[in-house]
């Protein structure tokens, strides 16, 4: 089980830089599989442009009680990067004026920021349509603090979305840690106490499936039908929808696929998978994200690969909806993460 | 070492067989699609009968392409056993089955 994220590690693929590089070489430079560029070229759709903006998702701190195997943000208890009041109200003043209709936030466990109460409730009174909380479920059960969450995400009305790789032991431990299965039904059962999941309930509670290892997900509707009876017949929990996500090679992912020799096997899945529908409907199109420090990515993914957005306006600070949507969204062969199948986004498939 | 006979690299090239006789090629792929759609029994189903059928018939490729598939659709070890012990089962017993033949003809020559 991982103990410590890959930075705490000094481990090569802490670093972004060295991450592209890996992405860029092998069978892409050899060219016996397209670059991502190359794929878009290919259908007329280089550069990949966006549309507008409907998603702001903030990701305040890489700060986790969890280390999961996967993790594409590398966090953990040894991540430091937190977003400060002064940068939450860079966003704050963002988010009143772009007009995006979902706020999105995530980490890290975003809970465990020091100013994520104050957070919510200021962006609860400016009233976006939706208000996203991704919450990895064993923070709600980590400490005697955070026991009043599901309360507290009631009275505001957020929208809980929380992982679970399946519904047995043994596959979700493997990938997210001892124990993280356990609490994570304890934490679902104290959501459904208070309302979320429920089937007639408006407290949304959806749940995200990543395949636990170098496989890609299978169908959303199937996995949603079989995670609902598993949950239901087994520990009598409910939730509302399943988004299945597939793992993106980088970080401590890519890790792993290098680690136990399965990288190039899972490029060519990806790449044999690749969906041209999914690429008018990837979420870097409708969304941005923002670090802890108020830098604007195209996604979280790029986030963690350093590739800042390709325009005048890189930080929030100085946020221009105009300037942004004129950008170029930066792309490698991570990207074939989010068009393989029925394509891959936050907020599931997008086919 | 020598090379092997299987190279599981070879599995990515299956559709390479249309090659040489694409009319041949192109009915067997629609074929053999369309029997693994959901139908009277359900896409996971099929995907057990034929991890089970992968084995019976020993094919590398077929065992790779299956329990991949079954860890997509989130079919647990436990069910892939199963179903591999389903297929030994009845390879054993069409063995032991003829058994009886070898009984017989033991008696029909016996005094």
């Amino acid at each position: 089980m991982l103990l410590k994220s890959l930075k705490k590690r000094d481990n090569e693929l802490a670093n972004a830089k060295r991450q592209l590089e890996l992405l860029s070489n092998g069978v892409f430079r050899s060219g016996e599989l397209p670059t991502f560029g190359k794929q878009l070229e290919s259908l007329n759709q280089f550069p990949l442009k966006p549309k507008s903006l409907e998603i702001l998702q903030i990701n305040v701190g890489y700060m986790c009680n969890q280390v999961c195997a996967h993790c594409h943000v590398d966090a953990g208890p040894d991540r430091k990067e937190i977003m400060t009041r002064e940068t939450m109200q860079q966003c704050l003043d963002v988010i009143k004026k772009t007009g995006a209709h979902t706020l999105d936030l995530t980490g890290g466990a975003p809970e465990m920021n020091p100013d994520f109460r104050w957070f919510v409730e200021e962006a609860t009174k400016i009233g976006v349509k939706d208000f996203i909380v991704r919450s990895n479920l064993t923070i709600i059960t980590a400490n005697k603090k955070y026991y009043d969450l599901p309360d507290f995400f009631k009275k505001h009305n957020i929208h809980v979305i929380s992982s679970m790789p399946h519904w047995t032991q043994g596959k979700t431990d493997q990938q997210r840690g001892d124990g993280v299965f356990n609490a994570s039904i304890k934490a679902l059962k104290m959501l459904n106490a208070v309302g979320y999941g429920m089937p007639e309930s408006e407290l949304k509670l959806d749940l995200v499936y990543n395949p636990s290892g170098a496989f890609l997900p299978g169908d959303q509707a199937a996995l949603e039908s079989d995670f609902k009876k598993a949950l239901s017949s087994n520990f009598d929990i409910q939730f509302h929808q399943l988004f299945s996500i597939t793992n993106l090679p980088i970080s401590r992912f890519l890790d792993y696929l290098i680690a136990s020799d399965n990288y190039e096997d899972y490029m060519y899945s990806l790449v044999e998978a690749f969906n041209p529908a999914a690429v008018n409907n990837v979420m870097c199109t409708n969304t941005l994200s923002v670090s802890w420090d108020g830098w604007l990515y195209d996604c979280d993914f790029n986030q963690m690969l350093e590739l800042k957005v390709d325009s005048p306006v890189k930080h929030i600070r100085n946020f221009n909806k105009e300037a942004l949507e004129k950008r170029t969204i930066c792309i490698s062969q991570h990207c074939y993460g989010c068009t393989a199948g029925a394509g891959s986004s936050c907020q599931g498939t997008v086919t | 070492m020598s090379k092997p006979y299987y190279d599981p690299s070879d599995l990515r090239k299956f559709g390479n067989i249309t090659d040489w006789s694409e009319a041949l090629g192109k009915k067997f792929f629609d074929y053999y699609g369309k029997v693994f759609e959901e139908g009277a029994l359900s896409a996971r189903e099929k995907s057990l009968i034929a991890l089970a059928v992968s084995h019976v018939v020993k094919c590398p490729y077929c065992i790779d392409a299956y329990t991949q598939d079954g860890l997509k659709r989130g079919i647990t070890k436990e069910e892939m056993m199963e179903a591999v012990h389903a297929g030994a089962a009845i390879e054993s017993g069409a063995t032991l089955v003829h058994g009886v033949q070898m009984m017989n003809k033991y008696e029909k020559l016996s005094m």
